[in-house]
Order: C-alpha cells, then sequence, then structure tokens
C-alpha cells in the first residue's frame, strides 16, 4: 500500500484513503484552442499518456479532505516523488520516450480502421 | 533468405519411456533461437500466447512463414505464464461474444490440433451473483448468450450448492450467493503449455522465435512502416503486428501514436496443495475473487487490480487480502490455509473493458492489445482473428467492432459486468 501525502491536509495518509482520478494536467480541448469534434472529444475522455516513468496523476483523498491534488508518481517504482496542489506547478518533469511527438495530443492522428 | 523449417520431436508414451532411460536429459528443445535475419515479411512484436498465436495462425492459414516473434524476456514470462488459466465465452454484446466463442471453439479442438496437452478442462465457471442488481444483471447476460448460441445457464442459490457443494451460501452474510451464471464449456487450460506448444508450432512452421530481444523504436517513412529497432540491431518488416500486453502504450508512442489504455497491475496467488475440493471454477465479479483448483492441488486465486497506474509487475498486499477475506468468507473451509506464491501482471485496461484489434495510423501496422484482465481466454481466437486481420491488410469481421475508431464513433463495447474484475 502507498503512502501518500496530501498537499492540503499535510500528512502522509495511508493509499486507501484516496481514489486515483488519472492523468493530471489535461486540458480540455476548447482550453488548448482546438475545436470540440469527436475526434478531440475521444482523445480528451478516453485517450491517456500512460507513462512509464515518473507521470502527473490526479489523486483525491476521498476519505479525507476530499480535494483533488496532483501526484508527480514514478510508475515502475511507485514511489512518490512529490505531491501538490491543483493549479500549482508540477515540481519534477514527466518521463519521456525518446522520439515521442510531444504535441501528439491535440495533433490530427486518424484513429485506424 | 527464409528461415528453414525444423524437423520436431513428437510427444507420445513411447518417448517418455525413451527419455525416462537417460533421465529426461535428452529431450530437445523446443524451439530454436536464431538470430534475427535482415528483413522479415512479417514481424510480431510481443512472444506472449497472443502473439505466438498470431504468428501460429499466419503460418498456418495465410501461407505466410518469414515471420519474426520478438519477445523482450522468454517465452512463457509475461502474462502468458501469470494469468489464472480461466477460459469461457459468456460475455454480454455480440461482438465480444462472437471473438471469445470463436477462441472457446479453437480451445475445444487446440490439444488435437497442436498434437500438444494443452490440459483444456472444460470444468465449467460460475460468476455469482451477491444482489439484486447482480441477479438482474446476471440473468441478462445468461440471456444474452443464449441468443448468440453460447451455453449459459443461470442458476439460482440451490443450483449454485448443487455444482459447489462447498459453497457458504450465506457468505458470512457480507457476501450472500443469491444466483449465478454457469458456464458448462467454461473451464481452465495450462497456460504454459499453450505458449510451449505454439512456440514449438511456430518454431516447426519457419517462423523464428527470437527472446531477450526488445524493440526500442520504429522505423517509420511517409506513414509507412519499414522496420523496427531492436537491442539487436535493426531489423526490417513489411508488415508489424504488434501484440503487447503491458506495453502498448509504450510501443504506441515510440511509433507515434496514442492509445485509450491503462495500465494496472493485476495479482494472482495460490495456497498449499491440497486434495481435490473444488471441481469447477467460482468468481465473484463483486468481490474481486475468483477461484479454482489447479491439477497439483493448489488453489489459484485472482485478485482485483490496483487503482492506479503502474508497470511494476507486483500487487499491493491489501488487494490480496480483500480477495481472501471474501473467499474465506464463502469458502470456510478454506481459512486456515497457506498462501505459497503471490505474483502480479501488468493489464492494459481499456475503458470499455474491450480489448483493441485495429490497423493504426501507421500503414503496415497493427495493433492488438487492451485485453485488460481476461485476455487468456481469448489467445487462440484473438491470434486467429489478429492474422487474418494482418494478411489481408485490412478489418475482418471479427476485429472491425474493436477498431481504435469506436472511442471516437461512441461504439463502444462496454464489458465492465462480464470482465468478472471491477475496474
Amino acid at each position: 500500500m502507498l503512502l501518500i501525502r496530501c498537499p492540503y491536509c499535510e500528512q502522509e495518509r495511508p493509499e486507501v484513503e484516496f481514489s486515483f482520478a488519472h492523468q493530471a494536467h489535461k486540458p480540455r480541448p476548447e482550453a488548448a484552442g482546438e475545436p470540440l469534434d469527436d475526434h478531440n472529444w475521444a482523445r480528451w475522455v478516453y485517450y491517456q499518456k500512460n507513462i512509464k516513468g515518473v507521470a502527473h496523476e490526479r489523486w483525491n483523498h476521498a476519505a479525507g479532505c476530499r480535494k483533488f491534488f496532483n501526484a508527480a508518481r514514478d510508475t515502475v517504482s511507485s514511489e512518490i516523488v512529490a505531491t501538490y496542489k491543483s493549479g500549482e506547478t508540477p515540481p519534477v518533469p514527466e518521463s519521456r520516450i525518446e522520439g515521442e511527438d510531444l504535441s501528439f495530443d491535440y495533433e490530427n492522428a486518424e484513429g485506424g480502421a | 533468405m527464409v528461415a528453414q523449417p525444423a524437423k520436431k520431436q513428437r510427444f507420445n508414451a513411447l518417448a517418455l519411456f525413451r527419455n525416462a532411460l537417460s533421465y529426461h536429459q535428452n529431450w530437445e528443445q523446443q524451439w530454436r533461437s536464431p538470430e534475427p535475419l535482415e528483413a522479415y515479411d512479417v514481424v510480431i512484436i510481443g512472444g506472449g500466447g497472443h502473439g505466438l498465436a498470431t504468428a501460429y495462425y499466419l503460418a498456418k492459414e495465410h501461407g505466410i512463414t518469414n515471420i519474426a516473434v520478438l519477445e523482450k524476456g522468454w517465452i512463457g514470462g509475461g502474462n502468458t505464464g501469470r494469468n489464472t488459466t480461466i477460459v469461457r465465452s459468456n460475455y454480454l454484446w455480440d461482438e465480444s461474444a462472437a471473438m471469445y466463442e470463436h477462441a472457446m471453439k479453437l480451445w475445444e479442438g487446440l490439444t488435437q490440433e497442436l498434437n500438444y496437452n494443452v490440459m483444456f478442462s472444460q470444468r465449467g465457471v460460475l460468476n455469482l451473483a451477491h444482489n439484486l442488481t447482480d441477479v438482474r444483471d446476471t440473468q441478462r447476460r445468461v440471456n444474452a448468450n443464449r441468443l448468440n448460441g453460447i451455453d449459459s445457464i443461470y442458476l439460482d442459490a440451490a443450483g449454485v450448492k448443487k455444482v459447489v457443494p462447498g459453497i457458504d451460501l450465506r457468505g458470512g452474510g457480507r457476501y450472500p450467493v443469491m444466483g449465478a451464471s454457469y458456464q458448462p464449456r467454461g473451464g481452465t487450460a495450462r497456460h504454459d503449455a499453450v505458449a510451449w506448444e505454439n512456440a514449438g508450432k511456430c518454431d516447426e512452421m519457419g517462423v523464428h522465435i527470437i527472446q531477450n530481444c526488445k524493440v526500442t523504436g520504429f522505423d517509420i517513412e511517409g506513414g509507412v512502416v519499414k522496420g523496427v529497432q531492436t537491442t539487436k540491431g535493426r531489423i526490417g518488416a513489411k508488415k508489424v503486428g504488434m501484440v503487447p500486453a503491458g506495453h502498448s502504450s509504450v510501443l504506441a508512442s515510440m511509433a507515434g501514436f496514442r492509445l485509450p489504455v491503462e495500465s494496472h497491475p493485476l495479482q494472482a496467488l495460490v495456497s498449499e496443495p491440497i486434495k481435490p475440493t473444488i471441481d469447477t471454477v467460482v468468481m465473484s465479479n463483486a468481490v474481486h475473487a475468483y477461484i479454482s483448483q489447479s491439477d497439483k492441488g493448489e488453489l489459484v486465486i485472482g485478485a482485483g487490480v490496483d487503482q492506479y497506474i503502474s508497470y511494476g509487475q507486483r500487487g499491493s498486499q491489501h488487494l490480496a487480502e480483500e480477495t481472501l477475506v471474501a473467499i474465506c468468507e464463502l469458502f470456510p473451509q478454506y481459512k486456515r490455509m497457506k498462501m505459497l506464491r503471490q505474483w502480479g501482471g501488468i493489464v492494459d485496461v481499456c475503458p470499455d473493458a474491450s480489448p483493441i484489434l485495429t490497423s493504426t495510423p501507421v500503414d503496415g501496422m497493427y495493433l492488438n492489445c487492451g485485453w485488460g484482465t481476461g485476455g487468456f481466454k481469448a489467445t487462440p481466437g484473438s491470434g486467429h482473428a489478429f492474422a487474418a486481420h494482418i494478411a489481408k491488410g485490412e478489418p475482418t469481421e471479427l476485429t472491425a467492432p474493436f477498431a481504435l475508431s469506436r472511442f471516437e464513433t461512441g461504439f463502444l463495447i462496454d464489458e465492465h459486468g462480464a470482465a468478472a474484475v471491477a475496474h
């Protein structure tokens, strides 16, 4: 079980108090200046970076203060590098795969047949 | 140059006797480990059950034998060797029912076809219902199954007790058993054997099985795949089939696109071996617990997935604990048993709990992933359908509904109810 420090409660609490709330810092298509069409909507709702390495994630302190916050966590070792409040700048960058297209989130890549 | 087929040893009573005389020291390797050639017609990434089955059916049914199967570890070391070996096809929607029933029919002939005992044991599978909502959902699924020609039966509590005498229908008060879906043709199979013999048969037909070969990148020119970069150098490919359970997002990122999957650890555990106590498979979707007994006598128990994304092949202790609590409530006689081993594997879960079998934004590159918590049961069907998709270069009747485009059209195949592990 992970021990997670809630940045609002300023306490390290067991994982069972928290809910994983998926990828952090995911702008809605309009916020990124993209049209809200089926393609971009699907990307916002369903697609995930699913990073291997340090990833920025949202967590909810569901059985505590009930606030959402963000964590930078290594998805291989499960080490929590940092937790920080919503709206704050991530203290560490995410892991990247060499050659990965960073602009891809809103690039027009067809979903295939 | 095309890979040369190998002459194959046979497995039968005489061979067993002959090899016993030399203390079983002289069995041949079931597949060779060749160095990769410069290029292949098809490169399959991932030497798990699905990848090997894909190569097997490409060679056998589509006449393509110039194939390499790249495995980053060793054959049978990934999820193929980590699952709880359950096979069933009682899925709700027509699309999944077609896919899993296709697999079930192949399972039924697999031992004969491969001439290798995959120990397919149709001991029946029960999915328990613990409350009224479960009962209604289960009855709906059973009815849908029957319309699709799948042998599915709804059992009330007394019916469950008859099939599984050892179960405590009160479930300790916390998990009362009100009914179950029952598929008599469901059961278990020997997972290692499926991988080993698919590898052996592929090798026999001239497919190269290349182990310890990790893909590090792709050569893509003008949107067309030309080859893969690996830890054993560049390998050219006319077509690439990716079957990367657990790492599909990583591979897709290398190829420049992204997927709607999340990778989670799923864990299982086995007990000390005991005499036969349970001759069927009991699954409880609501409490993340499923149990069967192996031929060695161990209770094979599957637990739930961790809530967070992880690529570390281990699950959290508290999930195993929750599962064992439920197992002990349903089967109080197992309370004093000890667990011998616990392990985890990484499963790629789609938002609708259905897999992705698709062409990709890159020409010549095909993807088979996202089987989530229940890929093993589909092994031969997935390989068979994906091989046809790769050979034709376009979706087949079976694979078309599982295309990536379903996340845009909204034609999702929601199988959270039948997937048996809540996620």
